[in-house]
């Protein structure tokens, strides 16, 4: 049975088209085939950080319109086969999504794919809300920062109220934390908000954290997400994130900065 | 790609009917002089203005009846919906109020204390969790809302008797209650007990963060709150007037 996870936030800017991309790609590469839908009408971003922006013919929109069909739409990734993006429209807006259309496209994806990530605009409005509206998995991206956290917290509360799930009173959807863009230093000196601080604060299940780390830069930058990269921690973090979702059980390497004798001489990377 | 809509019209149900209750503030009246009504309902709007807009409300005539004093329905209606409150029923009528009541489209509620369940209530404007089991709307006997998932930013709650929160109330939350609030978790958001004036309700809570609190229209924000009492257990309750805070 295919399953649509929303990647999601509320805040702006955390860190939601770098761990689509991610993931997507990462449940691509462990054999299950995977579309990823860039839901951010006329902001579109997603095709850039998976490098098929040079790529795009038809999009979210003309599918959603019947002006193309879904397989001419679709673009297969370069770097893995099992991998699908399906890009947003740059020159529409957001009225163009529909509840109607958007529920008959992921029916017909649900047919043919296993999992299908769906890249959540940032705020409440429609885009982020029928991105969110018939997931059954949720992957909120927080940043260990105050105005992030009560994002977060708002769209936990959206996402328990107007999701399909909820209408129908069915089984809620699953939501997970990801804390991004975490750095162990600033938590020691009492800068940043810890794990614990956020998880006090949401009580959410933590599917992972992912470092603050110049890769991620590199990355959307070469177009090829940065799970790919495989030595960067950023990468690294992903590929945990991607085998605790599948059910592996590994444990968490980013939340406490181990850094070796060298690490302590030569500063960190 | 494009399957014939009309082929399918016949064969896929478009509707269902589905059993549900909700509970709905009843406004039961004591008084027919229409323009002192309209004063007093204002004067209980303003202690929760962004609660009332567009409040659906169900209006009881039985005092009223029971005390021969008759009132205009069109007229009572008219000022209600004036106010920015949406009457969506009438209980304990006269058969000529009821039928005045029908002709503006508001359905007559039976009886005296029973549920209000029926297909005739229209989903409540506050959006509620999951719904609440059997809604008993006297004061008297009021029933305790009780709920056991965290209440998220942005979330609102509102309950005719007591409330009862088995989590943490977020920052941004809004839980308000006509009895008591008891919130067994970390109270961050806003706390308003005894919102249609009764001035006996409490707060308790096993750990103050609250944005406001608030008993029938007496509220304090957290700046005022004495930092001996932020992140203690505490119970709130009205003295005089005056918000008092003390540990439990």
């Amino acid at each position: 049975m295919a399953r649509i996870i929303v990647v999601t936030s509320g805040k702006g800017g955390v860190g939601k088209t770098t761990t689509s991309a991610a993931i997507a790609m990462g449940l691509a590469k462990k054999g299950h085939k995977t579309a990823v839908i860039d839901f951010d009408v006329g902001l579109r971003n997603l095709d850039l950080i998976m490098g098929c922006e040079r790529r795009v013919v038809y999009d979210f929109v003309n599918v959603i319109n019947g002006e193309a069909t879904l397989n001419q739409a679709l673009i297969r990734d370069k770097n893995c086969n099992l991998l699908y993006i399906l890009p947003a429209s740059q020159t529409r807006d957001k009225d163009a999504l529909s509840q109607e259309g958007v529920g008959k496209i992921l029916d017909e994806l649900k047919k043919d794919f296993k999992y299908i990530v769906c890249d959540s605009p940032a705020g409440i409005e429609k885009g982020a809300h029928l991105a969110m509206y018939f997931a059954d998995d949720a992957f909120i991206v927080t940043n260990p920062e105050v105005s992030s956290v009560r994002d977060s917290d708002r769209m936990l509360g959206i996402l328990s109220s107007k999701s399909r799930r909820a209408e129908q009173n069915e089984e809620p959807i699953r939501e997970y934390l990801l804390l991004s863009r975490y750095s162990p230093d600033r938590v020691k000196l009492g800068e940043m908000l810890s794990v614990d601080d956020v998880q006090e604060i949401l009580s959410l299940h933590l599917l992972g954290v992912i470092p603050e780390s110049k890769s991620v830069l590199n990355a959307s930058n070469s177009g090829t997400p940065v799970i790919l990269d495989e030595k960067s921690d950023a990468g690294q973090a992903y590929a945990d994130i991607v085998a605790r979702y599948l059910g592996e059980d590994r444990p968490h390497r980013f939340i406490d900065d181990k850094k070796g004798l060298f690490g302590k001489l030569f500063g960190r990377k | 790609m494009s399957t014939d809509p009309q082929q399918n019209a016949h064969h896929l149900p478009v509707l269902e009917f589905k059993s549900s209750t909700f509970s709905v503030p009843v406004l039961v009246l004591a008084g027919n002089d229409v323009m002192t009504i309209e004063q007093q309902l204002q004067e209980k709007i303003h202690l929760a203005p962004e609660f009332f807009k567009n409040s659906p409300l169900v209006f009881d005539l039985q005092e009223l009846n029971k005390h021969d004093l008759d009132i205009d329905v069109a007229e009572l209606t008219h000022t209600i919906r004036k106010l920015g409150l949406l009457p969506i029923g009438i209980r304990g009528g006269s058969a000529q109020q009821n039928q005045q009541a029908l002709e503006l489209g508001i359905p007559v509620h039976s009886g005296h204390g029973t549920a209000v369940a029926s297909s005739a209530t229209p989903k409540q404007q506050i959006p509620e969790p999951e719904p609440e089991s059997a809604a008993e709307p006297q004061a008297v006997t009021a029933i305790t809302t009780m709920i056991t998932h965290p209440v998220r930013s942005g979330q609102r709650i509102y309950a005719s008797g007591d409330l009862v929160i088995l989590a943490q109330v977020s920052a941004g939350a809004e839980i308000l209650a006509e009895g008591n609030i008891h919130v067994y978790g970390s109270l961050r958001g806003r706390a308003l007990a005894g919102v249609q004036g009764n001035t006996e309700a409490r707060i308790f809570c096993s750990d103050l963060q609250a944005e406001l609190i608030s008993i029938a229209g007496n509220y304090k924000v957290s700046e005022d709150l004495n930092s001996a009492v932020h992140n203690q257990p505490v119970q709130i309750y009205l003295q005089k007037n005056t918000l008092v805070i003390k540990d439990i």
